[in-house]
């Protein structure tokens, strides 16, 4: 019985963006299922009016002080891009061609 | 002093001859930076990197030039007379997921294969002003996710007792270079066990601070809620002098506190003194004690291990922390939730490589589609699958939610057992190091290992591993994990530095005395290769 199925796991794939081959999709889709068996024990556990914990140490509105400070430079931001043109990261085409 | 007397100083020995003028810096930095050298191995394959080395592999850059020049700098400053920080002189390595200006950092993965930080990270800096040789950037495991280092795009590291076993993850760097004596001292981080799990399998001592208490800027995200940047050591005492270093409130962290460093060297000091445990309630986890898996011998010194504490003063106790069962399953569906979010940006357009697709149209989702699956291995795949399948609509509550919700059921129940107890402990990992290759092909095997680290992150408790002796079925290190309440990061260096006096007494020296010469281990690996 398999819980994910391949398609599943291509589509997961398209919306990580992560290219994958058919027999990695193979693979990755019955990984998962023995994974996902494995953590959904969870739903198992006493939960019912429990709250959520997002963060160990409960904090809210962290914020600093309104006042310029100085970050990187325009070079500094760009010396690791993989393309640049005129102090912009450039990248290819955004729009499909068909 | 030898090269090898030289490198077995702890940080604290080291310090002291520092400042009494008996050693420099520079021959002390020196002297590590030689004995990485010989004990870093060959590339097996110099045209494939992923192979790794006939030795440790605990290195993936080495900044001779830079430490030096730093320990040249200290030693005219000492000359000089200069007010010095008490570490300054002293080297450190750092793990390859901490950003670092003037070396590279890869975080293990191609993806970052010749990416350069602009900036340095608060704890860099920090070592930096303490003026503390950086002898260079450890290996891991791909973005910090495993506990081999099996996962790293650039070869395993190796277990400095035996060279076919994995050093643990995803810090196995940082800890081989210290139980190896690389260096004294190397900064770790640790998401689900990445620093104490690999201290254990290696015989090294390795903490995981309060949550927010030593800050993340400049620490590369995995899972932000559960990440956290802690000390390796060959020492309770050395830890918690370099956990004095990195410690304190940083504005660049939004998750920082605002707590001030506690005194955990004196609490480590009073720790080891004569009665030092004396009224200290210690926890015994039973869920911990006869867990699944767990091996003899780890069994076996883990209940030594609590005799000794009774010796020296301890009470100790049993208790239940009944949900931690289920936070294996809540740590996993958080983790990689995070992880499939934070790696969003690794697309190919402001850093890092980018991969153009083999054949079709260059648009820019299929370049991202093609740069990610090049630049990451299957286990950060995995990860990132799980965790966009736990976010994905009609399925959040049934995964992320009630992870989630688990969370907070594990911080109640180490809340209930706090009130019974001032420390809990356990062993660290189920198992001494597994052999190279073996749990590589079953990801769920390799996830098991961290069930007694994990429970740690998910409540933000600090934690440390020291080390508990050898497992006498194969003569490898044992760990025990102490964990404390959040906050309370000195009494767990007390706690754990009375374990160590009480243990080395019986061991008449420290465990690591007995690690086998590295260099004999990599000739004997080359001759029997060669056969």
């Amino acid at each position: 019985m398999s819980a994910i199925s391949r398609d599943q796991v291509a589509h997961l794939a398209n919306l990580a963006r992560i290219e994958m081959g058919d027999q990695e999709l193979d693979l990755m889709a019955a990984e998962l299922d023995v994974i996902v068996d494995a953590v959904a024990s969870v739903a198992e556990a006493p939960i019912q009016d429990v709250p959520p914990t997002s963060h160990p140490i409960a904090m809210s509105n962290v914020l600093r002080e309104d006042v310029v400070e100085e970050g990187l430079t325009s070079e500094e931001a760009l010396m690791n891009a993989p393309d640049a043109e005129d102090g912009q990261f450039k990248v290819p085409a955004i729009l499909n061609e068909d | 002093m030898s090269r090898n007397e030289l490198v077995q100083l702890s940080a604290a020995a080291a310090a002291a001859k520092l400042a009494a003028g008996e050693v420099s810096s520079e021959e002390l930095t020196r002297a590590h930076l030689e004995h990485i050298a010989s004990t870093e191995g060959e590339a097996l394959d110099a045209a494939d990197r992923s192979r790794g080395t006939s030795g440790l592999n605990s290195f993936l850059h080495v900044a001779q030039e830079e430490a030096l020049a730093t320990a040249r700098g200290v030693d005219a400053s000492r000359a000089a007379g200069d007010d010095l920080h008490p570490l300054a002189g002293v080297p450190v390595a750092v793990k390859d997921n901490i950003v670092t200006r003037g070396m590279p950092t890869t975080a293990a993965s191609r993806m970052l294969e010749g990416w350069l930080s602009p900036y340095d990270a608060t704890v860099v800096a920090k070592l930096r002003e303490a003026r503390m040789p950086i002898l260079g950037k450890t290996n891991l495991d791909e973005f910090a996710m495993g506990s081999s280092t099996e996962h790293s795009a650039f070869g395993a590291t190796r277990n400095p007792w035996d060279l076919d076993r994995i050093p643990g993850g995803s810090g196995g760097g940082s800890a081989a270079a210290v139980a190896a004596f690389q260096a004294p001292l190397a900064l770790g981080s640790d998401t689900g066990g990445s620093i104490r799990q690999p201290a254990a399998v290696t015989g090294s001592v390795g903490v995981h601070p309060t949550y927010g208490s030593v800050s993340r800027y400049g620490a590369i995200a995995m899972a932000s809620s559960l990440d956290q940047i802690g000390p390796h050591a060959r020492t309770v005492r050395d830890a918690a002098l370099l956990h004095e270093v990195l410690g304190g409130h940083d504005p660049r962290d939004a998750t920082s506190l605002k707590d001030p460093v506690g005194p955990y060297a004196a609490q480590a000091a009073e720790g080891a003194a004569e009665g030092g445990l004396r009224g200290m309630r210690v926890g015994v986890v039973k869920e911990l004690l006869d867990a699944e898996g767990i091996q003899a011998g780890v069994s076996q010194r883990f209940r030594e291990s609590l005799e000794a504490l009774r010796a020296a003063g301890a009470e100790v106790l049993e208790v239940s922390l009944p949900n931690l069962r289920y936070s294996l399953g809540a740590y996993y569906l958080i983790m990689s939730s995070e992880v499939s979010s934070n790696l969003a940006k690794y697309d190919g357009v402001r850093f890092g490589s980018r991969t153009l697709p083999e054949d079709g149209p260059v648009t820019i989702e299929r370049v991202m589609a093609a740069t990610r699956a090049a630049g990451f291995n299957p286990e950060a795949k995995r990860r990132i699958i799980l965790g966009t399948y736990a976010l994905s609509a009609g399925y959040y509550d049934q995964y992320y939610g009630a992870a989630q919700k688990v969370r907070t059921l594990v911080m109640r129940d180490f809340e209930q057992a706090f009130g019974q107890v001032d420390v809990l402990v356990s062993p660290t990992s189920p198992t001494t190091a597994f052999p190279v290759g073996e749990k590589v092909e079953d990801p769920l095997a390799m996830y098991l290992n961290d069930i007694a680290t994990i429970p740690v992150n998910l409540a933000g408790v600090p934690a440390i591993s020291v080390p508990g002796g050898l497992a006498p079925e194969n003569g490898l290190p044992v760990g025990v994990q102490f964990v404390a309440p959040v906050r309370e990061d000195a009494r767990l260096y007390r706690a754990a530095a009375g374990l160590e006096a009480a243990l080395e007494a019986e061991w008449g020296g420290p465990l690591l005395d007995r690690l086998p010469s590295t260099e004999s281990l990599i000739s004997a690996r080359t001759e029997g290769a060669a056969k």
